[in-house]
């Protein structure tokens, strides 16, 4: 069994008496990559800052191996922090910015030297000591930040939406060094980002947050392929949500049409949220199937069109490889087993 | 765009107000006047001030600016430091700063004399300082008339200009550098020394500069509490001024002031640059 490194016991966090953690309980296994993932204000951000030390439950406890973190001041902790904002110190140099914390531990300078060139030549940016932090570039500013983190060897690194600053194609190359980073240092990172597509590339763990709750934990795969609730499935990726009345084990009623699918354990005429990814959705020309409808638009999305098919009101989002015109009329077929039945929430 | 021509007031007023008088007090400091008006070339003015009187009162007057500046230093910078977290702390929950900044800055609005007056009913000897001393039965001090009143009274008069400019550097720090040095291991002193000091010396340059300048020339603040017994040089240089005959002389001093504070001003320049690349401890 995985060693638990940071455990969450009923946590709870309001600010001027805004919930913004409500009854949070969970662990971070030791090596693990783990992103927290919500839309902004679910509080992911502000876990994090509980992890560092910067805030502190309203209750509950934050145990790191084992020892309850209510004791222990921000720099007596054995976490490091990639600010959102970089937070460079401006008045140093490269150089003595990432020397900073190994300063305040009083290293001698011939051990500083060896681990900050160290550190600057796995963020590619060697050759950089003496450049004043202004004349860095945001993506070089927030490779010296996790730089000036990772040269102290903590045991949990913890980053705050780091690439959020950054352009689509820098943002997709630093995803796969941070993870490989990862695996090179065998350190834990806490990772916090509201891009489901950032979370899924990286993450061993991904934990699903809105309002302050978890939804839903676990590998990228089984939340992708398994949400708990309408909310995941959408926020992880494009769905069609459709309500739905469930007949029996196996059948479910969507807009009127009986549909097999593979889901059980359901009340008979419960009320469900019937979850389908667009990519599941395939499109046929013959007019005899299930549900008919009209392509209202098409978007080349590169790999893919994204199309958008109305019918009985409802939209549909569909991706295919083959472009339907716009006012043309189609089919829709699902599979069962890409037919996702979730209890309302 | 601005038209050219809509400086021109402002190019007269200068020309006016600031060259002329300037040029004026050059003409005045390299020449004598003879009792029957005629004026020449002459460096005696200069010359004249290199006498030991007159280097005691420059030398005490710079010594008496740096005893400001530094009670100014050590009371302005807490009292910024405060007032800038304060307000931090509010922004970061989305309120406007709080008004006790003004409460530092709003007596600089008062009459300067009922200021410096109000100074007297408190040292004076029978004043309530030393009736609040006898009260707690502890001895009676005589500050009035002494250098310690006028450290005092340049110390009041000027500290919101040390306020000020540290209190609007500190403010501008961001929160999250000061987090960044926690999050490095940092203690609140070293956070202090190592980040919001160094951050805040421009303010701390500008603060001293502001102060040191006005105290050094400054000349109503030490008549005052020193009653006109004590010689500084913006008293040398007002009672030199105010005689005709004497206005040569005054005129030479106020020009060694001038270059003396156009130097003191390039070594706090200096010292500001090498101190952004330099960690201080």
């Amino acid at each position: 069994m995985d060693k638990h490194l940071i455990e969450f016991k009923n946590v709870f966090k309001t600010f001027d008496s805004d919930e913004v953690l409500s009854n949070i309980n969970f662990h971070i296994n030791e090596n693990e990559f783990l992103t927290l993932l919500g839309p902004s204000g679910c509080g992911k951000s502000t876990l994090l800052r509980i992890i560092a030390g910067f805030e502190s439950p309203t209750s509950g406890n934050v145990y790191f191996e084992g020892n309850d973190l209510s004791s222990i001041a921000p720099y007596e902790r054995k976490v490091n922090t990639v600010f959102q904002k970089y937070a460079l110190f401006p008045h140093l140099d490269v150089y003595d910015n990432i020397a900073f914390g190994l300063r305040i531990k009083k290293l001698d300078s011939k051990e500083i030297d060896a681990k900050v060139k160290k550190v600057l030549d796995m963020v590619n940016l060697s050759g950089f000591e003496k450049r004043t932090v202004s004349s860095l570039s945001g993506g070089q500013q927030q490779r010296i930040a996790i730089a000036r983190a990772i040269v102290n060897e903590p045991k949990v690194l913890l980053l705050d939406e780091p690439l959020a600053a950054l352009d689509l194609k820098l943002r997709k190359g630093m995803q796969l060094e941070l993870k490989n980073m990862q695996r090179e240092l065998g350190i834990t990172f806490i990772y916090v980002t509201h891009d489901q597509e950032e979370a899924l590339t990286m993450s061993d763990t991904v934990v699903v947050m809105k309002n302050g709750t978890i939804q839903q934990i676990g590998k990228p795969t089984d939340i992708y392929n398994e949400p708990v609730n309408a909310y995941v499935a959408d926020f992880i990726g494009e769905s069609n949500i459709i309500s739905g009345v469930m007949k029996k084990d196996c059948l479910v009623n969507i807009m009127g049409i009986d549909m097999d699918c593979v889901d059980t354990g359901f009340d008979t005429d419960e009320n469900v949220d019937v979850v389908i990814r667009p990519e599941d959705v395939r499109i046929s020309e013959v007019d005899d199937a299930m549900i008919c409808g009209v392509v209202e638009s098409v978007i080349f999305k590169g790999v893919h069109y994204e199309m958008v098919i109305v019918s009985d009101d409802f939209k549909w989002l569909v991706h295919d490889t083959a472009k339907y015109d716009i006012g043309k009329k189609v089919s829709l077929f699902v599979k069962p087993f890409d037919i996702h039945i979730m209890k309302k929430s | 765009m601005y038209k050219k021509s809509l400086s021109y007031p402002h190019l007269v007023w200068m020309t006016l107000f600031v060259v002329a008088p300037m040029l004026l007090i050059f003409f005045y400091a390299f020449t004598h006047s003879d009792s029957n008006g005629a004026a020449g070339f002459t460096l005696d003015n200069f010359t004249k001030f290199v006498e030991p009187l007159y280097i005691k009162v420059m030398l005490n007057s710079i010594w008496i600016a740096l005893l400001s500046v530094v009670f100014c230093l050590l009371f302005g910078y807490p009292v910024a430091m405060i007032l800038a977290n304060k307000d931090r702390r509010r922004a970061s929950l989305g309120k406007k700063p709080g008004g006790l900044l003004m409460l530092f800055v709003m007596p600089m609005w008062m009459n300067v004399m009922l200021r410096l007056y109000s100074w007297l009913t408190i040292l004076q000897p029978d004043g309530l300082l030393n009736r609040f001393l006898n009260l707690l039965g502890l001895p009676q001090v005589n500050l009035m008339y002494t250098y310690s009143a006028v450290v005092l009274g340049i110390v009041y008069d000027f500290i919101p200009f040390m306020i000020m400019p540290i209190y609007s550097v500190l403010i501008k720090i961001d929160e999250s550098v000061i987090e960044a040095a926690q999050d490095l291991g940092a203690n609140k002193y070293k956070v202090f020394f190592k980040v919001i000091l160094p951050l805040s010396m421009p303010g701390v340059v500008s603060g001293i500069t502001m102060v040191f300048l006005p105290a050094l020339t400054s000349f109503y603040i030490s008549d005052f509490f020193s009653g006109g017994q004590f010689m500084l040089i913006g008293n040398l240089i007002e009672k030199n001024f105010k005689n005709p005959d004497l206005r040569n002389f005054g005129s030479a001093i106020s020009i060694i002031l001038m270059a003396f504070a156009f130097l003191s001003m390039h070594v706090m320049k200096i010292f500001n640059k090498s101190n952004r690349q330099m960690d201080m401890f």
